[in-house]
């Protein structure tokens, strides 16, 4: 008696399935519950940004940089103000610098908690999702007090910020760093050392050293497999070369190692900002940077320069210098590169974001060939892949 | 690692296919020749002393006065010198092929896709060639200078009135 012919199963993983987090498809072909071959479809929430940036003055492209990877906003929008800045050739104070840092870090904390927790409801346990978001509102209300908004911030300005940090922005803060500890090690002791979760973890997902880096991997899904590549150490910005922290690494690239250097890097990142909010210089919160700082509103109407400058950067009628720049932060998911073309017109001639997420997330077929279903779906969850970063 | 030595490495291995150097630049620019970008970046891969071991970055660019107004703009980094590199290299309108470097960057594939998709830049030799966050069936590529951002047919939406320049 003959065989029949194999036969897989196409399965659709998404767009809109609630185990992606966002609007991106996979179509798995699978043998039984086995994954043989993936394909990704992405573009589903693509908004054209590098295009609306080629007509947007400086100061306008912000709002758009919120929106890529939107559980981090803020090192996003600071991260584009710095390219700016490298571009104009501003050299920004220590206390800039410094509340930059605090600010970049509370995102980062927040970003790896909702990731963490994302891997642990994924993996059945819905409660430490739950516990730790208390921790992310928080922030979003400290965010609140420094910008006025919370998700999409559109945080500080070319050259500094708009306000300087209030005391009750400085009192959230320090509530937040003295609550947020008590509040993780009971998020690690629900899952770190959890028989279940790290049967369901170990090993599942990995990428050798090698391989991650041939894929472009930067951030912490890179460091889980062994490279210990930040670039707040590598190429210091905003100062981070006047602190004390630890670049925790991995060893096997695996769903677990990635947890736990996320859940390392939220340590570190409480260090940073203690260190930074305790050493905090005195000094203006700006620069003096008028062809792109909007002077403050009183000004404008009752000073003829502030009211001139406040025109002429509306207006489009400012000096922009000739030039190519790529900067680089180290954004919630890794390296987050920003190339910008200058031709000293009033906006970009090109603008390129170099989005983490979207380069690392090819690697995703070769993680979960071989596995099973469940284990694909954690998989992603701890490569923390954003929909808004993914498609730009 | 120096500049001097990249740059003198590559021209010993180049010679004329260097059209451009550039080291006042934040990070060493170098144009080169489109017919011989696959062999620079190998290059620089896999020699002995630059080992830029990862492609951070590869966008197009296109300038439409130019004489080759299609350019691609590779960003390498030599992770453990921490070392920067960006090549270039420009191709006409209409013949904007470039070799892939999906073979030596498995990075590449979805850049060198997004590339194509909004700049129509052919990578010969990629093994899956298609749009990647457009619609398949959008028969442009919009981020070439000539198509405006609004809706070309509406009078109301002119960009100049914003004090804004329009291709």
């Amino acid at each position: 008696m003959e065989f029949e012919e194999k036969q897989y199963t196409t399965l659709n993983l998404g767009p809109t399935h609630p185990a992606t987090h966002g609007i991106f498809q996979n179509v798995l072909t699978m043998d039984g519950e086995q994954i043989v071959a993936a394909e990704q479809t992405i573009g589903y929430i693509h908004r054209a940004f590098e295009k609306i940036a080629e007509h947007r003055p400086f100061y306008q492209i912000t709002p758009l940089t919120d929106r890529l990877n939107y559980c981090s906003s803020p090192i996003n929008n600071l991260g584009w103000h710095m390219t700016v800045e490298k571009l104009l050739g501003v050299k920004t104070s220590k206390r800039i610098d410094y509340l930059r840092i605090i600010i970049m870090e509370l995102a980062r904390i927040t970003d790896h908690l909702v990731c963490n927790s994302v891997i642990g409801v994924d993996s059945g346990a819905l409660t430490g999702f739950i516990y730790v978001f208390q921790e992310r509102e928080r922030v979003y209300e400290i965010y609140e007090e420094v910008s006025g908004a919370r998700l999409t911030t559109n945080m500080g300005r070319i050259g500094g910020f708009e306000r300087d940090l209030s005391i009750r922005a400085v009192k959230k803060i320090r509530e937040f760093l003295d609550h947020l500890p008590k509040v993780l090690h009971e998020f690690e002791k629900l899952l770190m050392r959890n028989r279940i979760f790290m049967d369901r973890t170990i090993g599942v997902g990995p990428i050798s050293a090698e391989r991650a880096v041939n894929y472009g991997f930067t951030g912490p899904n890179l460091r889980a497999a062994g490279v210990d590549y930040d670039v707040r150490v590598m190429t210091p910005y905003s100062s981070y070369e006047d602190y004390e922290f630890i670049i925790p690494v991995g060893t096997q690239g695996d769903t677990y190692d990635r947890f736990c250097v996320r859940q390392q890097e939220i340590w570190e990142s409480v260090k940073l900002v203690r260190q930074a909010l305790e050493n905090l210089p005195e000094g203006p919160f700006h620069m003096d940077v008028p062809e792109f700082y909007l002077p403050p509103k009183q000004e404008v109407y009752s000073k003829m320069e502030a009211l001139i400058w406040h025109f002429k950067i509306v207006m489009g009628e400012i000096e922009v210098p000739v030039g190519e720049v790529y900067h680089s932060v180290e954004g919630g998911n890794g390296e987050l590169g920003f190339f910008l073309v200058s031709d000293g017109g009033r906006t970009p001639f090109r603008l390129h974001f170099r989005r983490p997420g979207f380069i690392y997330y090819q690697a995703y077929p070769e993680m979960i060939r071989g596995g099973v279903l469940s284990d694909a779906i954690l998989t992603m969850s701890s490569m923390n892949v954003i929909a808004g970063e993914l498609d730009a | 690692m120096e500049n001097a030595l990249i740059v003198d490495k590559l021209y010993k291995a180049f010679g004329r296919d260097i059209l451009k150097m550039d080291t006042d630049a934040d990070i060493l620019s170098v144009t080169v020749a489109h017919p011989v970008i696959h062999e620079v970046i190998r290059f620089l891969k896999e020699d002995g002393d630059l080992e830029f071991n990862m492609l951070t970055d590869l966008c197009g660019i296109h300038y439409p006065d130019r004489g080759l107004p299609l350019g691609v703009v590779y960003h390498l980094h030599n992770l453990p010198e921490n070392k920067r590199i960006r090549i270039k290299t420009f191709v006409t309108l209409a013949d904007p092929s470039v070799s892939t470097v999906t073979d030596l960057f498995s990075s590449a594939n979805w850049m060198e896709r997004e590339t194509y998709d909004f700049y129509g830049i052919l990578f010969t030799g990629h093994p899956n060639l298609k749009r990647i966050l457009n619609v398949e069936y959008m028969d442009f590529f919009p981020l070439r200078k000539e198509y405006p951002l609004e809706d070309p047919t509406r009078e109301d939406k002119d960009d100049r009135f914003f004090g804004r320049n329009t291709q």
